[in-house]
């Protein structure tokens, strides 16, 4: 049976694909080195429309008022130009309500796009843009350490990896929080309340890497301004020893957190991103893998939830779980030594 | 490419689910049409396969194993027809309830008239209403345009103004949904689907033709003022659906071309079966069919001269978990549990079942928990469809469950559990029957899957449902009575075929069986105590042929609507011996 994965992988090639949400001028070159704060594409968006009914404001057809709009499409309108002007003694004039500029002129309207924001994209990780896609983005290729995790709340951002996670169960309270760890990327396991993470943002740190998050902290983890990523779950798990290991070895260094939403169709995940120097290109991570034994695997379900293991064998047929139901299973070795029986659609292996 | 099926003697149906994808053959055997085996693997609509064909492929490949009959070829396509050597089927269908929840905007006039069938048209499928736009929405033009760009619409479906009827206020509605598909990308702009007035099918043409990626008429869903006919429109929007999953999902486009173009929304084709069983077998009562699966609760309900389609994304039991909390609450969730288990791992588990949608229960607390959900979420959809169902069916009190025979059910929450008492119980509790009825379980999914090959080849289904392909629970036989708790509320006697005699007292508060094997059938004569109602009318009695199931004659003395004990001790060690009864450990 093929397997999912979820990569935690020490040295790998990563690859990934940066779009702007809309089209816009891609800035990068091909071949160019990128940090992750670099600017590789920006485009222009407006939130908000204006539409003006010209006919019915001078009480005259759309076809008559088709031919005295003064602007024409894609024209960049200021606040209070003239759009149309009725006739007669004292005639009536529309003007634009806002600067903005024009999307739609014809049957007796005008629609203006207005509010208009820049959106930039950042290249999120360091390394070498390998391909342009037009208008809309690049892919950018790096080597490094990669950490994949189960939610994000979709901003990212790069800086020092600190440790204040002692272990992997460890709890961020607000009394861990100082100024030194101002503009830090911090792992630090399990939050449960809500203060701790309003010091965070209030400090501010650049970014959180936790193993859990408590479900009633989503809503406020939504909205802060640094990226958050929670490795193992919703709820109060401790960080799976893998990703634990990986990152507490890596402390100090520069990271990319992209915690990007994940989307179980696209494949988006949020992930930690390590670039290390390397001599030789290494081969990019497995997508899928057939479940054989030798294989390291994550409990997604309980028992042993979150542990690491290895698959020992795969009995063939079905095998009868402790909940009475019966499914294609595994025997597998936890890392504390226990042999436990986990069905195989609970289990995603790690590499 | 077109098949025809009527000349087909084998059949490979193929379901593709959120989470797990099914390959069923259907042969003539001895000159009838038999359900002759089923393979599954994992769906692969997800990353990173997105493709689903792969699990198609993965399905039939286990299916061929089973049967020692190749259906792909070494290139891993499907070989059709049934080639000399015994390899290859004659013809395929498919179902399809993967992919993300679509996301539907609908327009009409008035609240209570057309935006009401809009609502009921979008639940027919696996769609989630982000916007409503209708004649009382006094905002702006403007506002309207930003608020579709926002709610980025998959499809936009418009209803309104009978047939001759409005016109013009209908023609403004459309001028923001114009406007706004204009304003997205080509790539990006929704399917439409008109279901008005069908006097201004051309103004809706120039309006919104050039703007919609596909435009889409069906007849009008409100001929007049007292009419609804929602199957036409149905009908088309299950052919847009399956053009947006083309869309969406990598490999939907495969299947059409082995299908030969009849592919079917899960749900649609189930309503289809439905519909046609309610017409074949339909009596005084309705047919009721429930299916609890990962991308949504689908429940289908066939009356005498209306059928209703309501889907249920927000119910399913897969990624859209985590927000039924938006429906209720932990607590009402947690009643169902024989368990005590605390409310904060439930919640946890509701958000983590959300990301892996397709894990198991493997322990028992997951267990409990996974069935409590699913009764929660089965007994919401319920109450929510039953605002769909017509006024004059049958029923022994208007605020009950209406009278069904019989009721079916998919899934694998219910199919899938260690004994089939404990899927009846999690149908008696969410859907809290009434009356006399037959529970039939879908272990194989075929429901959908018969209804796909239904328009092509209705032979098939009349004969498959006959060859005993579904397993019968039994009969129920569910009182509608107030009364203490233990105070006789029924006696049954029931004769066997061999003239052997079974009695039984039920009391309130409790659920009893008599054993009826599969095939065999009984006289059950029922005496109903104080003021007990099974149909018949209060206190009235009757003789009735009763057939047999996994769990023979089941009578559920709980009474209607069911009241759980408050007291949580003595609440769980009521569900334990329910379960217990019913042949659970």
């Amino acid at each position: 049976m093929q397997a999912p994965v979820n990569h935690i992988v020490g040295l790998t090639s990563i690859v990934r694909e940066r779009l702007l949400p809309i089209e816009g001028t891609v800035l990068a070159r091909l071949n160019q080195k990128v940090s992750p704060n670099d600017v590789i594409a920006e485009a222009k968006w407006s939130r908000e429309h204006v539409l003006l009914d010209i006919a019915r404001t001078l009480h005259i057809s759309p076809d008559a008022a088709d031919r005295i709009i003064q602007c024409k499409l894609e024209d960049h309108l200021k606040a209070g130009a003239e759009i149309a002007a009725g006739r007669g003694l004292f005639p009536r004039r529309v003007t634009a309500p806002r600067d903005g500029t024009v999307v739609i002129a014809g049957g007796g309207q005008v629609l203006m796009e207005v509010g208009e924001t820049k959106i930039e994209l950042r290249a999120g990780i360091p390394g070498t843009i390998i391909q342009i896609i037009p208008n809309r983005g690049a892919v950018i290729q790096t080597a490094g350490t990669l950490v994949q995790g189960v939610w994000g709340n979709g901003r990212i951002d790069s800086g020092s990896l600190v440790n204040i996670a002692e272990k992997p169960n460890g709890m961020l309270t607000v009394n861990r929080l100082d100024v030194s760890l101002r503009g830090s990327i911090l792992l630090a396991c399990m939050i449960q309340d809500s203060e701790t993470l309003k010091a965070a943002a209030d400090l501010p740190v650049r970014g959180l890497i936790l193993s859990s998050l408590s479900p009633t902290l989503i809503q406020q983890a939504r909205e802060v301004r640094f990226p958050i990523m929670v490795t193992d779950g919703i709820g109060s798990a401790p960080m799976n020893s893998a990703a634990f290991k990986l990152l507490s070895t890596n402390a100090k260094r520069d990271i990319t957190l992209n915690a990007e939403i994940y989307d179980r169709y696209s494949g988006a995940r949020p992930e930690v991103i390590i670039q290390l120097p390397t001599s030789s290109e290494p081969t990019l991570p497995n997508e899928t893998e057939f479940f054989a034994p030798g294989l390291q695997v994550r409990m997604r379900r309980p028992p042993a939830f979150g542990m690491i293991g290895s698959i020992i064998s795969l009995p063939s047929g079905l095998t009868t779980l402790p909940s009475g139901l019966r499914a294609s299973s595994a025997e597998v070795k936890l890392e504390n030594g226990e042999i436990i029986i986990a069905p195989l659609v609970n289990l995603e292996v790690v590499g | 490419m077109t098949t025809s099926l009527i000349d087909g003697n084998s059949l490979l149906a193929v379901d593709v689910g959120a989470a797990n994808t099914r390959a069923v053959l259907f042969d003539v055997v001895e000159g009838e049409y038999r359900f002759v085996a089923a393979g599954s693997a994992p769906s692969t609509a997800e990353a990173p396969f997105r493709d689903v064909s792969e699990g198609v492929r993965n399905a039939i490949t286990s299916l061929q194993t089973i049967l020692g009959k190749p259906m792909l070829d070494a290139n891993g396509g499907f070989i059709t027809p049934s080639q000399p050597n015994g390899s290859g089927v004659d013809a395929m269908v498919v179902t399809l309830s993967a992919g993300p929840t679509i996301r539907a905007v609908v327009v009409g006039l008035l609240k209570e008239v057309s935006l009401e069938s809009a609502r009921r048209l979008s639940e027919s499928t696996y769609a989630r209403i982000v916007e409503t736009i209708g004649l009382t929405d006094h905002r702006k033009p403007e506002q309207k345009i930003d608020s579709i760009l926002r709610a980025r619409p998959d499809l936009v479906v418009i209803t309104g103004g009978t047939d001759g009827g409005a016109s013009r206020s209908i023609q403004k509605l459309l001028e923001p949904i114009g406007l706004a598909s204009y304003l997205l990308p080509p790539e990006k702009r929704p399917a439409v689907l008109f279901a008005g007035n069908e006097k201004i099918s051309k103004d809706v043409k120039s309006l919104v033709g050039s703007l919609s990626p596909s435009l889409h008429f069906s007849p009008n869903v409100r001929p007049s003022l007292e009419t609804e006919d929602l199957e036409p429109a149905q009908r088309e929007l299950a052919r847009m659906v399956i053009n947006i999953r083309k869309q969406q999902i990598k490999g939907v486009d495969v299947l059409d071309l082995w299908s030969g173009g009849h592919i079917l929304p899960t749900a649609y084709a189930t309503g289809r079966m439905v519909r046609f069983l309610s017409k074949v077998y339909g009596a005084k009562k309705g047919i009721l069919s429930v299916d609890i699966g990962a991308s949504a609760t689908v429940i289908s309900a066939g009356f005498k001269n209306k059928s209703t389609l309501n889907v249920y994304p927000q119910f399913g039991l897969g990624e859209n978990l985590s927000a039924l909390l938006n429906y209720t609450s932990l607590e009402n969730i947690l009643r169902w549990s024989p368990l005590d288990i605390p409310a904060s791992v439930l919640r946890d588990y509701l958000y983590q079942k959300s990301l892996y949608p397709s894990a198991i229960a493997a322990t028992l607390e997951d267990l409990a928990m996974s069935q409590a959900v699913a009764r929660q979420a089965l007994y919401l959809a319920m109450q929510s469809a039953r605002r769909d169902f017509p006024r004059d069916i049958a029923s022994i009190k208007p605020t009950l469950t209406p009278l069904f025979e019989p009721i079916l059910a998919g899934g694998a929450i219910l199919t899938g559990a260690s004994h089939p008492g404990q899927g009846l119980l999690v149908l008696l509790d969410s859907l809290q029957p009434v009356g006399v009825t037959t529970v039939i379980l879908d272990q194989n999914n075929l429901l959908p899957l018969l209804g796909a090959a239904a328009s092509q080849n209705n032979i098939l289904p009349v004969q498959v449902i006959e060859s005993g392909a579904f397993l019968s629970i039994g009969t129920v036989i569910s009182p509608v009575v107030s009364a203490s708790i233990g105070v006789p509320i029924l006696r049954g006697k029931l004769t066997y075929e061999n003239g052997v005699e079974a009695r039984l007292e039920l009391k309130y508060g409790s659920i009893e069986t008599l054993p009826l094997a599969t095939g065999e059938t009984g006289k059950l004569t029922i005496q109903c105590l104080h003021g007990a109602d099974v149909g018949f009318g209060p206190n009235r009695g009757k003789e009735i042929t009763v057939s047999g199931g996994a769990l023979g004659v089941v009578f559920d003395g709980r009474g209607r609507p069911l009241d759980l004990p408050a007291d949580t001790v003595r609440r769980h060690e009521l569900i334990k011996k329910w379960n217990w009864t019913l042949g659970g450990e």
